[in-house]
């Protein structure tokens, strides 16, 4: 029994094969093509031949994937959707879609917000209007619209309308229809979660296509036999049919991944990953063996949203970033970087032009293309050139570190080769076998969670029994989404008191995870 | 008078955040709301405090309530006529203009929404000019002006006005009633004659956080000086410290937030230490052991790289600020300013010394 984990990035599609016993098989990088989907099939068909496995054999294929992300970015491939929002008379003040770009406000057809929603505490806000809702999704069903975001005030806390909303849909538009409800997308904060809700809505042609097409490759490569799912934002997994229903969820789990692997390849639950690529570095955190999460606004294409994404920093240098010396004697080390081309233009392939892969080979770091070729560039300004390397990566790893304590490292990615082993800041530096595919195995090896948030005033129910009720939930939401039920864990709790509440009113956060079923 | 459309009211939120001096909350649901009221309805009129007539009614607008409320709620748009109503029902004449009475991330921009929807103007003068946790602290109070009858309405149309006996009573009953209505309602405070206004106001505020949003958004295209010598220029700032967050202490105590953020140096102030105490605002700045400011002058925290100022919800472990210090407006310096917002009224032990004596760097 074999895992299949595949990784499309912005240059490369990585795969791996992993066997039962989770150790790695077989690796493989190819370049991403253009309709991704030849870029999928030559990357397993290399796997597969570098392995020899019989495809038959593999029984999970994981997908992490960009297309979401390209086409919010690229507006391409976004459907016609209805977007209708329950809370009036509250909310008004501010229409759907306010702040969007022209180029992306198109998408929505028809845009009403009804009667409905509710106060913090649950009381009712209004009563739901029906009537607007039914007339709503009818004007929706003469237009010929597909896919509809439904988003209420305060449905984090209670969900009754917008359920009440999504039924009547279906029973007016046909069980075809795409239903996006908010709060199964985002969090608090109604502007943001409908934000991302109508982005989820939007996505679902594409959605489709890019499962479609995963599975038809997978088929056509005699991988028949495999259970197949997408890599989320969190480094969680999600069945076909979940990613149908909620794309937007695979927003950024590039990132996301190559933290879970680094994870995985070191065995530490907790430390700072620093994946190292051609142009560039991305430094992320991961705590209790899970990538630690923004804090802030996220943006997508412009767009405002307010679902979990990884806190990952991004910096100007990787294995073909370029050096040089400036004019007062100091030296510089990328933003700008020879890219794929390193192979072409490095010195030490014979290329011209000098890169912190050309240093690390100088300086002995590693042994990589042809050493005489850099022989002629001086010691001093090699030093020079790693000094400002350790120290671009140094900053960084000081400004993701969340105490003042030194953190143990995880070093992945192709152009880890021009760090030095010790670095200030890091208590230890593991530099793992099959790094270079640490996003592929981040795929092949996640689980699936679940997430429940809701306010709760703990005068009314006692904070010990909140949190019971809501790991409860939580672990209930992770096995829908396909956790083997005697293996999810609770891997985060969070409660925050929030000022002006009456009573003891707490955000309550739990997130649940497990193995596959 | 001129005209304030999507792009003015972009600078103004960003501006207003500075002034905020760390406390005034998210900019962004109060800036959606005054762009959605201005698409809606079309620009607003600004007018200079001399163009108010003395004897026009002039009526503050703010909202009260936890911003997370505000962030599900959003506001419904029909509070503002509500509140007009009200308000000049009860005074038995129409309302002249509305203005804001603080500079900060929320109610810096509904007066501006509600002046669009009601196409009335906007005074460009406000209370504070800047943000401060508690109702009476305003300029008005020192003119002897009353926060009542203040009125209150929410987005379901329920209103209200009250007088009180002090100022006490008024933040009582306005919280009791912003909890029965859900946590967030729209309300007019302060209501007062033009020529009170003129007296007493912080004029020009609506104008000086256009600029200052303005000038951050374009700090990194100056070429003369690098951005943090254009930045201290524009906002004629005085450097406090600059360093990385090493910890942040916070407390929850009726309705605000207190706490301390303390920083490890960075670039000239490495190898120093400095801390800011806040309750919702910041209210002292430390650097080695020794007061550099103090409330009423301006705190305010900024990114180091892109001088967005950072507000007291957001500050976290690692992120790297510029501590500034702004002067106040010259009348909260006066004894009955300082009894209002001293150092001393929120309990730290120190006269109060203006900014540009108490030796930070200075403006380079």
């Amino acid at each position: 029994m074999y895992k299949l984990g595949i990784d499309v990035g912005g240059t490369n599609t990585d795969a791996v094969l992993i066997d039962e016993r989770l150790h790695v098989a077989a690796s493989v990088k190819q370049p991403t093509t253009k309709d991704v989907y030849s870029g999928i099939l030559d990357a397993v068909r290399a796997v597969l031949a570098e392995s020899g496995v019989n495809p038959s054999e593999i029984r999970q294929a994981m997908l992490g994937t960009t297309q979401c992300t390209n086409a919010i970015v690229e507006r391409k491939g976004l459907a016609d959707i209805g977007i209708l929002r329950i809370g009036a008379p509250a909310s008004l003040g501010i229409v759907p879609m306010v702040d969007w770009a022209e180029d992306l406000k198109h998408i929505a057809v028809e845009t009403a917000t009804i009667g409905g929603g509710f106060e913090y505490d649950g009381k009712e806000l209004a009563p739901f209007d029906e009537e607007a809702a039914k007339n709503f999704f009818l004007r929706l069903r003469d237009k010929n619209v597909k896919s509809v975001a439904i988003s209420c005030v305060f449905s984090t806390v209670r969900n009754d309308h917008e359920l009440a909303a999504a039924k009547l849909c279906r029973e007016i538009m046909g069980e075809d229809v795409h239903v996006s409800v908010s709060s199964e997308i985002g969090s608090m904060g109604l502007i943001e979660r409908e934000n991302a809700t109508i982005l989820n809505a939007a996505l679902y042609h594409v959605a489709e296509s890019f499962t479609e097409g995963f599975a038809r490759s997978l088929e056509d490569e005699g991988i028949v036999n495999a259970d197949i799912y997408l890599s989320q934002n969190d480094g969680t997994l999600m069945t076909m049919e979940y990613a149908r229903r909620y794309p937007i969820l695979t927003i950024a789990c590039g990132p996301t991944n190559s933290i879970r692997g680094a994870c995985y390849l070191s065995s530490l639950k907790n430390a700072v990953v620093v994946d190292v690529g051609g142009t560039t570095t991305d430094l992320g955190v991961i705590q209790n063996g899970f990538p630690r999460e923004s804090g802030v606004a996220v943006t997508i294409g412009g767009v405002r949203t307010n679902f979990r994404m990884p806190d990952v920093i991004s910096i100007g240098l990787g294995g073909g970033s370029i050096v040089r010396e400036t004019d007062d004697g100091s030296v510089r080390v990328g933003p700008d970087s020879v890219g794929y081309q390193i192979t072409e233009k490095a010195l030490v392939f014979g290329g011209d032009v000098c890169t912190a892969t050309d240093i690390a080979v100088r300086l002995g770091l590693t042994r990589l293309g042809d050493k005489s070729k850099v022989a002629h560039l001086s010691d001093d300004f090699a030093k020079k050139a790693l000094a400002a390397i350790t120290e671009l990566v140094e900053d960084s790893l000081d400004a993701m570190k969340v105490s003042r304590d030194d953190v143990d490292l995880i070093l992945v990615g192709g152009g880890s080769i021009i760090l030095p082993e010790k670095l200030a800041g890091a208590r230890t530096v593991s530099k793992p076998e099959s790094g270079g595919v640490a996003n592929a195995i981040g795929s092949a090896i996640s689980k699936v969670s679940g997430n429940y948030e809701k306010l709760i005033d703990y005068l009314t129910l006692p904070r010990e029994e909140a949190l019971a009720q809501a790991k409860a939930e939580a672990i209930e939401l992770a096995v829908e989404a396909g956790a083997l039920r005697e293996t999810v864990e609770i891997i985060d709790v969070e409660d925050v008191p929030l000022q002006y509440y009456p009573g003891n009113t707490n955000r309550v956060k739990v997130k649940a995870a497990g193995d596959l079923k | 008078m001129r005209k304030l459309g999507i792009s003015e009211i972009e600078d103004i939120a960003l501006g207003a955040a500075l002034l905020g001096a760390g406390g005034g909350g998210d900019p962004y649901v109060g800036k959606l709301v005054a762009i959605g009221a201005v698409q809606e309805c079309g620009p607003v009129t600004l007018l200079d405090p001399d163009e108010v007539p003395d004897d026009a009614l002039i009526v503050p607008i703010a909202m009260m309530g936890a911003p997370t409320v505000l962030s599900e709620k959003a506001i419904g748009g029909k509070e503002y006529q509500t509140l007009y109503d009200t308000v000049s029902t009860f005074y038995g004449k129409p309302i002249y203009a509305f203005m804001p009475i603080e500079a900060g991330g929320v109610n810096s921009m509904l007066p501006i929404a509600a002046a669009a929807r009601l196409g009335l103007p906007l005074v460009d003068c406000d209370g504070m000019g800047r943000a401060f946790p508690e109702l009476q602290m305003v300029t008005f109070t020192i003119g002897g002006g009353s926060a009542t009858p203040m009125a209150l309405v929410d987005e379901k149309g329920n209103s209200c006005i009250f007088r009180t006996i002090t100022n006490k009573w008024t933040e009582e009953l306005a919280r009791a009633v912003t909890m029965a209505c859900g946590g967030s309602v729209s309300v007019s405070l302060f209501s007062m004659e033009g020529a009170f206004m003129k007296k007493y106001g912080v004029k020009g505020i609506v104008t000086r956080s256009q600029t200052l949003g303005s000038a951050i958004r374009q700090v990194k295209e100056a070429s003369q000086r690098t951005p943090e010598e254009e930045f201290l220029r524009i906002t004629e700032g005085i450097r406090l410290f600059k360093g990385k967050i090493s910890d942040v202490l916070r407390e929850v105590r009726a309705g605000f937030n207190f706490g301390k953020v303390l920083l490890d140096g960075i670039g000239d102030y490495r190898g120093q230490s400095a801390y800011v105490e806040f309750q919702n605002e910041n209210l002292s700045a430390v650097v080695e052991g020794k007061i550099l400011a103090t409330t009423p002058d301006l705190i305010c925290l900024v990114d180091t790289e892109t001088f967005q100022p950072v507000p007291t919800d957001a500050l976290k472990y690692r992120k790297r600020v510029m501590v500034v210090g702004l002067s106040c407006f010259p009348l909260w310096r006066t004894k009955e300013g300082l009894e209002l917002v001293g150092p001393r009224y929120f309990g730290i032990n120190t006269d109060y010394i203006p900014l540009e004596e108490r030796g930070g760097n200075q403006n380079v």
